[in-house]
C-alpha cells in the first residue's frame, strides 16, 4: 500500500498567492490576543487536587482573520473560548480584545454554542433582535439591520417561526444571525456544526464561509472536525491534551476562495495529515479519550 | 435499516390498530386520542349504571313493599313498609311466614341508600339548587359553592403573590434559595390544618381563618415548586444572553422570567388542585361554611343524592377551570405548542390543495 502512495506537498509549502494572502493579514490589526493564559480546576481525583485544563496559551487573531482551535476531546477547547467570552475567568494570563482585557462576558464577543441556544419564547426575527434590544435599541432601524440578517442567513422566510419550529442547521444559522446582530469584535463559535448531521453540516460551512465573506467579522472557531477546521480557516491553532496546550499554529496553504473540490487536493491532503499526526499520537495516549460531549 | 422500514410498514397496517394504540409512549392519533378520552368517562359511568339499574348485580337490601303478616311472631317480625332490608333477614323471615302459610314479605331489590343511582343523582343536581335548605338561615347550594370558590380564590391569590415572586427571587439568585429555603422545607412538613386553632385564635370566625388555612396548605409548597421551575432554565441561555450583552436585570426579567412562565403556569394548574383539597380542613375550622358545611347538613339528613350532586359539582368545577387553563395556555405560550398564525395558515393552504398539486410540491 506504501508502495502507490501520492507524493504530497509539504503542508508548510505555500504557493505565491497563499504567501501574499498571509503577508497580507499579518498587516491587519490586532483584534483579540491571548498571552499565557492559563486555566486549572479543582480536581479530587488528581495528584496535586487540580486539573490543569489550559496551559501557557499564546496566539493572536487578526482582523477578518478566521482561526480554528482543534483538538482531542477534553484538551480544553471549550475551556479556551469561555474564557475568551468571559463566561469563565482564567487562572493566569490575559485575554485582550482590542487591547483591552476581557472582565466578563460582553456584547463585543459573539457567541454561537453547539446546544442551539435561542430563546424558545421569542420568533426567530425577536431572537435576531435580542442583542440591539438590550442595548436599548428598538426602532426601525434595528428592525431592518436584522432583517438583512435573516436574508444573509437565508432565512427570511421563517423569520415569524419560533425556534422549536426550524431544524438543527436553520437553529445554528439563527444564532449566527443573532450574534452577528450585535456587530461584534470577534465572533465565537464553539463546535456550532457539532451536533447535525454530514449534509448539513457541510452545506452550513458554506454558508459560514459565504457569511464571513459577507459580514467582514473575525471569526474564532472550535471544531474536533479536521476537515471542518482546513476547509473554514486561514490558520489553526493545535492542542494537545492534559494539559491543554498549544502544539503547533498551522497557517494553511489552501488557497481562497475555498470550495469542496479542494479536499483532494494536495495542500489540503498535506495539512490533513499532518493535523492527524498531531492529534492522532496525544488521543493515543491512554489517560485521553472520553465522549465528545462536554 | 430494513427493519427500520419493516416496522414503519407494519405499523401503517390497519390490521392491528389495538396493536398500535398499546404502543411504548407512542403518540395516539387524534381520532383514538378523542374516543379513549371520552371512554375514561363513559366506563366509571357504566360500571355506576350497571350496579344501579341490573338487578342481580349487588342490589343487596330489599325495599319492602308488603311487610307479609305481621302478626306472625319471629326475630324478624319488626319488618314494615318502605324499610330497606338485608336480602338475608328477608330470606329468613318468609322462611318463617312460609312454615305457618302465611304472607311472604314482598319488595324490590335496591342499593343500600348510600349508593344512589345515577338519575337519582342527576334530578338532585337540579334540585339541589332550586331546593331551599331544610333550616331556615341555612345556605343554599349555590351559595355555599360561591363561598367556598371564593375561599380558594382568596387563599390562593394571597399565597400567589407572594409566593410566586419568592419563588424566582430563590430559584435566580442561589443567595436568597439558601436564606429561605431551609426554614421553608421545615414548615412544610407541618400540615396545614394544625395551625387552624392558631388562626381561629388570631383571625376570628369570619373567612379569614380559612383563607389562612389555604394560604398556610399552598404557599410553602408553592415557593420551592416555583424556585425549582426557575432554576430549570437552562444556564445555557442566560450565558447566551450574557454575550449578547444583557446586564444582570435585563438577564432576570428578559431571560429567566420568559423562559420559566410556561413551566410556571403548570406549577400553579396543580397548586390550584392542591388549594382544593385544603378546602374541606379550612371550611370545617370554627364556624362551618361553604360546601362543606353543605355536604355535612345534607350526609345528616341522610339525602345522599345531594351529596352525590355536590360532589360531582366540584369534580366539574375542577375539571372546567382545569381545562380552561390548558386551552389558554395553548394560547398564552404559542412557542410550547407551536401554534403561530402562520403555521396555521400553512396548515390550511395545504389542505385546500387539491391532492396531486401537493405530492408535486413535495
Ligand atoms: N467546570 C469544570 N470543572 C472541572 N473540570 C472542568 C470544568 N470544565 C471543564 N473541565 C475539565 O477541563 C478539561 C477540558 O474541558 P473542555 O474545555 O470542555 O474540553 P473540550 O471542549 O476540548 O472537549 C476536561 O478535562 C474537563 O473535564
Ligand atoms: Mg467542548
Amino acid at each position: 500500500m506504501s508502495d502507490d502512495r501520492i507524493q504530497l506537498p509539504s503542508y508548510l509549502d505555500h504557493v505565491p498567492e497563499v504567501l501574499e494572502y498571509f503577508a497580507e493579514i499579518d498587516q491587519r490589526k490586532v483584534v483579540l490576543s491571548i498571552e499565557h493564559l492559563c486555566r486549572e480546576f479543582d480536581s479530587p481525583d488528581s495528584p496535586n487536587g487540580k486539573l490543569v485544563a489550559l496551559s501557557d496559551i499564546n496566539f493572536e487573531v487578526r482582523r477578518n482573520e478566521f482561526i480554528s482551535v482543534i483538538g482531542p476531546s477534553g484538551c480544553g477547547k471549550s475551556t479556551l473560548i469561555r474564557v475568551v467570552a468571559g463566561l469563565e475567568e482564567p487562572s493566569g494570563g490575559i485575554v485582550a480584545v482590542d487591547g483591552v482585557p476581557v472582565t466578563g462576558p460582553g456584547a463585543d464577543r459573539g457567541m454561537v454554542f453547539q446546544n442551539y441556544t435561542l430563546f424558545p419564547w421569542l420568533t426567530v426575527r425577536k431572537n435576531v433582535l435580542f442583542g440591539p434590544k438590550m442595548k436599548g435599541l428598538r426602532d426601525d432601524k434595528a428592525m431592518k439591520a436584522a432583517d438583512e440578517w435573516l436574508k444573509l442567513v437565508g432565512l427570511t422566510d421563517f423569520a415569524e417561526l419560533y425556534p422549536a419550529q426550524l431544524s438543527g442547521g436553520m437553529k445554528q444559522r439563527v444564532a449566527i444571525a443573532r450574534a452577528l446582530a450585535n456587530d461584534p469584535r470577534i465572533l465565537l463559535m464553539d463546535e456550532p456544526f457539532g451536533a447535525l448531521d454530514a449534509q448539513t453540516r457541510a452545506s452550513m460551512q458554506a454558508h459560514l464561509l459565504r457569511i464571513w465573506a459577507a459580514a467582514g467579522v473575525t471569526v474564532l472557531f472550535i471544531t474536533h472536525d479536521l476537515d471542518e477546521a482546513i476547509y473554514l480557516s486561514d490558520r489553526i491553532v493545535v492542542l494537545g491534551a492534559r494539559p491543554g496546550r498549544i502544539l503547533e499554529v498551522i497557517e494553511v496553504p489552501v488557497a481562497r476562495p475555498r470550495s469542496p473540490e479542494q479536499f483532494l487536493s494536495g495542500h489540503f491532503l498535506a495539512t490533513k495529515k499532518r493535523l492527524e499526526e498531531l492529534i492522532h499520537r496525544r488521543e493515543n495516549t491512554p489517560n485521553s479519550g472520553g465522549s465528545m460531549h462536554d | 435499516m430494513t427493519s427500520q422500514s419493516e416496522t414503519s410498514r407494519r405499523t401503517a397496517l390497519p390490521s392491528e390498530p389495538l396493536a398500535r394504540m398499546l404502543g411504548v409512549r407512542k403518540p395516539l392519533d387524534a381520532q383514538a386520542r378523542f374516543w379513549i378520552g371520552v371512554l375514561a368517562f363513559a366506563l366509571p359511568f357504566l360500571s355506576w349504571c350497571a350496579i344501579s339499574y341490573v338487578p342481580f348485580i349487588w342490589h343487596p337490601q330489599i325495599l319492602v313493599e308488603d311487610a307479609g303478616d305481621s302478626k306472625i311472631p319471629g326475630q324478624n317480625n319488626y319488618i314494615a313498609v318502605g324499610d330497606r332490608v338485608d336480602l338475608d333477614v328477608v330470606i329468613s323471615r318468609n322462611r318463617d311466614l312460609d312454615a305457618v302459610h302465611a304472607r311472604r314479605v314482598t319488595g324490590q331489590r335496591v342499593n343500600p341508600i348510600y349508593l344512589q343511582s345515577p338519575h337519582a343523582v342527576a334530578r338532585a343536581m337540579y334540585t339541589a339548587f332550586t331546593t331551599a335548605p331544610e333550616r331556615d338561615g341555612d345556605a343554599w347550594l349555590h351559595e355555599s359553592l360561591l363561598q367556598s370558590c371564593k375561599v380558594i380564590f382568596w387563599g390562593f391569590f394571597w399565597s400567589a403573590v407572594f409566593g410566586l415572586p419568592l419563588g424566582v427571587l430563590c430559584g435566580t439568585f442561589p443567595f436568597f434559595a439558601r436564606l429561605f429555603e431551609p426554614f421553608i422545607d421545615f414548615v412544610r412538613y407541618m400540615p396545614a390544618p394544625v395551625f387552624g386553632a392558631l388562626a381561629l385564635t388570631v383571625l376570628g370566625l369570619n373567612d379569614a381563618p380559612k383563607i389562612t388555612i389555604i394560604f398556610i396548605g399552598t404557599f410553602f409548597q408553592m415557593v420551592l415548586i416555583v424556585s425549582n421551575t426557575t432554576r430549570s432554565v437552562e444556564v445555557s441561555l442566560l450565558q447566551a444572553a450574557q454575550t449578547l450583552g444583557a446586564s444582570k436585570r435585563q438577564l432576570v426579567w428578559n431571560v429567566v422570567v420568559p423562559g420559566a412562565v410556561p413551566g410556571l403556569y403548570r406549577d400553579m394548574r396543580i397548586l390550584l388542585g392542591w388549594a382544593w383539597t385544603y378546602l374541606v380542613v379550612a371550611e370545617l375550622i370554627g364556624e362551618k361554611s361553604g360546601l362543606s358545611a353543605w355536604l355535612y347538613q345534607q350526609q345528616r339528613y341522610r339525602h345522599f343524592d345531594n351529596v352525590y350532586a355536590a360532589i360531582v359539582i366540584i369534580g366539574l368545577v375542577g375539571l372546567i377551570t382545569d381545562q380552561f387553563l390548558a386551552v389558554a395556555g395553548r394560547y398564552l405560550f404559542p412557542w410550547e405548542t407551536g401554534q403561530t398564525k402562520l403555521v396555521r395558515v400553512i396548515r390550511a393552504m395545504r389542505r385546500a390543495l387539491p391532492q396531486r398539486a401537493r405530492l408535486a410540491g413535495t
